[in-house]
């Protein structure tokens, strides 16, 4: 097996350096908002962590796809991957909302469309991760995961829809505007700067994390190889 | 005329590797048995050869037919019998060979469930359900739904697991009557008296590899267990010897 | 002497479709297993929602759509397992694989077998429900959403239930994959049956049932395309 690559060092420590200048921008230097307060530096991460748990999700998507298409086992690996980075970070984003939705909205939680529909995502792939403890031939495994991501993706944007349907009180802050929404607020300068530095460091600590659960996966597989291969 | 035809075959299962490079042939009308220890990969190779299972790596062609890409024109041609009859308890003997029959698309349908409800001797119990079948009755009706088709060919994977004598002796009857029309015949069993008296060839599989073939003549009457053995301890198989000497017989 | 090879090698996709359909109602008419256990829980369920739930008229007519709908989902997935635990448990499902036949005739054929037991339960259901909570449940429409919503269910259903048969965890693990994918449906139709409860105006209506039918159709179109990696070795 390789050693780790500088590459993936070098990104490691730059994910923890980030990560302090991200807290420190966020939490310390930008201004608080006129409106909410202090509670509103929550959003800077919860959007932050709901943007990487999507791309793991997507990756884990377009992985199912390349391993039905090629049947190479590096794609199940990516595809665990991408889940299990994917439904870290979508949590994060889902108890990030809740905190912030407690004093604004005066609740922990509500049936807004968004948050259900994150949930729902978050619910499909812990089902995902249990499906996958149900099977032993790994190859199955493999081809039983690819498709159960593909399938549960599907149904993500329906879900949405058909809740949408109800009046969403979910705040839109880029982009369009809804009437409905509570808790919108305008970006300060400062505050767009906290929030794309946010964004990028997050990315970077998703891309990390990704690389070193590929990695470990590929370890995982390489043991078991040897393994199999010293019993006969 | 080779109707089965394998070369290098490999078959891995997620990181095992079942067979390693297996060729194996059998030319029209051929009965062969099978033989191997337990985990042999004998299994495995059945399914490849009735297009259950994708092989890895290797030219397979059954019937003129390439696997994987021509799988349906090597079913049309296949009958398989196994130790699970394949047979739904919940309807009659009848209605099992009818739905097999449509799946087929056997022509002159009751003609031929009558033929081959025949042929097992089943046809006073067609109208019966086959949940209260015995297991060697269920078997038999596993032949006629195998044959239902008229298939060329015919793969028995361990045919004979759970029957008594009786009707073990029924079943040798009636593959002896199938393997005289013509067809050609793949069995595994570790039952050695059977497979040296239905068989016109044995093939030894071991560690995914078949590693010794001898027709009938080549074996004299009862020396198949000695032939089996010799194969099997063979230096290329050492290894094996321990746990490879699981004889039924 | 047997024929040489065959050279016309395909049984046709609607005969081995009907064939499967054909053979699974049969048995089913025999034993009527699946489908007692389908009507019987769905009873229950009904009996349970009326003792744990308090209603009076006024609230009931909001949430029997609701009832209706957790009823069916549930008693579903029973229908599900057993019809796929049918082929798993003495290697049916190798019988049909081994057939010369379109693999996703296969899957259509048991679609159309659950479609048909579901539906057969719906319609002994929703008359009854009607005459424990003195409600009309004999709406068109209603009844149009019920199919369109069971399609969608079956046929995701029939998929993962042929993925989870050959799981460990088996009929456990069935539900818990089949209702975070089918929640669209699900919420769609109970809106949808509602409104039709209701007499609301049909273009507050038709979004739901349009969600409905966009299901059903990419949910075909995917089991059609994956059906072959479900169950190929």
């Amino acid at each position: 097996m390789e050693t780790r690559p500088a590459f993936l060092n070098i990104l490691t420590w730059l994910s923890a350096a980030l990560f302090a200048v991200a807290c420190y921008l966020t939490l310390v230097w930008a201004p608080p908002e006129a409106v909410m307060g202090n509670v509103q530096r929550v959003f800077y991460f919860h959007v932050a962590t709901g943007w990487v748990g999507m791309i793991g999700f997507l990756l884990a998507v377009f992985a199912g796809i390349m391993y039905l298409v090629k049947g190479d086992m590096k794609w199940d690996i990516i595809g665990l991957a991408g889940i299990e980075v994917g439904l870290v970070f979508s949590f994060l984003n889902i108890v990030t909302g809740s905190i912030w939705a407690r004093p604004i909205w005066n609740t922990w939680w509500t049936w807004d469309p968004r948050l259900v529909t994150a949930t729902i995502m978050e619910l499909v792939y812990v089902a995902y991760l249990m499906l996958r403890q149900g099977i032993e031939d790994p190859e199955r495994r493999a081809r039983f995961g690819a498709i159960y991501a593909i399938l549960g993706f599907v149904s993500v944007p329906l879900s949405f829809l058909s809740i949408r349907i109800w009046r969403t009180i979910h705040p839109v802050v880029v982009g369009s505007e809804d009437p409905g929404a509570q808790g919108t607020f305008d970006m300060t300068g400062d505050m767009q700067v906290a929030f794309f530095f946010s964004l990028i460091a997050f990315t970077i600590i998703g891309v990390t994390l990704l690389w070193h659960r590929i990695r470990l996966g590929r370890m995982q597989a390489f043991v078991e190889e040897k393994k199999i291969g010293m019993m006969g | 005329m080779a109707v089965i035809e394998v070369q290098g075959l490999v078959k891995r299962f997620g990181l095992k590797t079942i067979l390693k490079g297996m060729d194996f042939r059998a030319d029209f009308g051929e009965f062969v048995g099978l033989l191997g220890p337990n985990g042999a990969g004998k299994t495995t190779f059945l399914r490849i050869l009735s297009s259950l299972s994708r092989p890895s790596f290797g030219q397979v062609r059954v019937a003129g037919f390439q696997l994987p890409q021509q799988a349906a024109g090597v079913r049309a041609n296949l009958g398989v019998l196994s130790h699970q009859p394949l047979l739904y308890g919940d309807l009659t003997g009848e209605e099992n060979l009818e739905f097999y029959g449509r799946m087929y698309a056997v022509e002159n349908m009751p003609e031929r469930i009558n033929e081959v409800l025949d042929l097992v001797d089943l046809t006073n119990r067609r109208r019966d359900l086959v949940r209260t079948y015995s297991r060697g009755m269920a078997q038999r009706l596993a032949i006629a739904r195998a044959v239902i088709h008229d298939p060329a060919i015919l793969l028995l994977d361990e045919p004979y697991t759970g029957l008594d004598q009786d009707a073990s002796a029924m079943l040798d009857a009636v593959l002896k009557q199938i393997a005289a029309q013509g067809r050609t015949v793949v069995m595994t069993s570790h039952d050695l008296v059977r497979t040296a008296e239905l068989c016109t060839r044995f093939d030894v599989l071991s560690r995914g590899k078949i590693i010794a073939s001898a027709s009938r003549d080549e074996v004299p009457q009862d020396g198949l267990l000695a032939f089996y053995r010799r194969a099997i301890m063979a230096p290329a198989g050492g290894k094996e010897a321990g746990n490879g000497a699981t004889l039924p017989a | 002497m047997a024929q040489p090879f065959r050279r016309k090698h395909q049984t046709s996709f609607a005969r081995a479709m009907w064939a499967v359909a054909r053979k699974d109602l049969s048995a089913e008419w025999r034993s009527r297993e699946m489908f007692s256990a389908m009507l019987i829980f769905s009873l229950l369920v009904v009996f349970i929602f009326n003792f744990s739930l308090d209603l009076n008229p006024k609230t009931q007519r909001e949430v029997t759509a609701g009832m209706l709908w957790v009823t069916f989902t549930f008693a579903g997935t029973l229908g599900l397992n057993r019809s796929m635990a049918i082929e798993k448990d003495r290697s049916c499902l190798d019988g049909l694989l081994l057939a010369p036949v379109d693999r996703s005739a296969i899957y259509f054929g048991k679609v159309i077998g659950n479609l048909i037991f579901m539906i057969t339960v719906e319609i002994i259901v929703l008359p009854l429900f009607s005459i424990f909570y003195n409600i009309n449940l004999f709406n068109p429409g209603l009844l149009a959403v019920v199919a369109l919503g069971s399609v969608g269910y079956v046929v995701v259903g029939t998929l993962l239930a042929t993925m989870t048969v050959q799981t460990r965890t088996r009929d456990v693990l069935l539900p818990i994959l089949l209702f975070p994918v089918v929640l669209p449906v699900v919420a769609s139709a109970v809106r949808a049956s509602t409104f039709f409860l209701q007499g609301q105006p049909m273009d507050l209506i038709w979004p739901n049932i349009n969600i409905i039918i966009a299901f059903d159709l990419i949910y075909i179109a995917l089991a059609y395309m994956v059906f072959d990696f479900v169950v190929e070795e």
